[in-house]
């Protein structure tokens, strides 16, 4: 199954950049579909990234973080090859991880 | 040689199902108990700058240059607004970023290991024209930049 995160790390001297886009609807609960009724919320909560045992970034998230959404940041270490895994679980309990690869 | 592995295999499904037990996530049925673990509920829950502050971080913060927020000045799109927070305090743990005039003020929350560059790059929704204020949370303090951003078409979908 394809997972629904897609990552680019990539590895610059002593740290590595990382850009995450993951595939989530980030309904708000605000908006109404076509019929008039409410879309019930449905968001990731929080994203782990997580290298070489050690979580560099924990993200916490509520329904105003656009949808598919994106995350830019980097971290001191990682080397070409490292994996850096990432795992998102939403406010109903889905959940999706990926095992990328850093470039 | 064929017991062996199906035991293992077993013995792996059940760590799984206790694991999953224990966040509270009823893996089965796909419903969850309880939001993710460690997301901070109060704070989501929250309407005004102070109370968000408050279940963020429970102290004041103060204004400060070495933080940089950068948004669009407009943004024709409420429903995807580019936010990037950087600064040059050291120690960082947490960047924050909160949207007064959303429905819930808080719009994401991020913890930095101390290998983490203090920097932080995402997309917000936004209803209306609003500030945006980051708060980073540096040596135990709370330092905060904050920018007004125009929108023309809110990202409530209304």
């Amino acid at each position: 199954m394809a997972s629904t995160i897609r990552v680019r790390a990539q590895a610059n001297g002593p740290t590595t950049d990382v850009q995450a886009l993951i595939q989530h609807p980030m309904d708000s609960g605000f908006v109404k579909d076509s019929d008039g009724n409410l879309v019930p919320p449905h968001y990731i909560e929080t994203v782990t990234f997580e290298h070489a045992g050690k979580i560099v970034l924990t993200s916490n998230w509520g329904p105003a973080v656009s949808k598919d959404p994106y995350t830019k940041f980097s971290f001191k270490g990682g080397a070409k090859g490292d994996v850096l895994n990432v795992t998102w679980v939403d406010n109903l309990g889905k959940t999706d991880t990926v095992a990328a690869k850093i470039a | 040689m064929h017991a062996g592995s199906s035991e293992s295999h077993d013995l792996t499904r059940r760590a799984t199902l206790r694991l999953l037990g224990l966040l509270g996530v009823v893996g089965m049925a796909g419903t969850a108990l309880a939001d993710a673990p460690g997301w901070p509920v109060e704070a989501f829950k929250q309407k005004t700058e102070a109370d968000a502050l408050k279940q963020l971080y429970g102290k004041p913060f103060e204004v400060s240059d070495k933080v940089t927020l950068e948004v669009p000045e407009i943004a024709e799109n409420g429903a995807v607004v580019p936010v990037s927070v950087s600064t040059t305090l050291e120690g960082v743990t947490s960047i924050s970023i909160l949207v007064p005039e959303n429905p819930f003020t808080l719009a994401a929350s991020y913890k930095m290991s101390d290998a983490t560059m203090p920097a932080i790059g995402c997309r917000l929704k936004m209803a209306k024209t609003s500030n945006v204020i980051a708060l980073v949370e540096a040596g135990g303090k709370i330092y905060a930049a904050s920018k007004e951003v125009k929108v023309t078409l809110g990202g409530c979908g209304g």
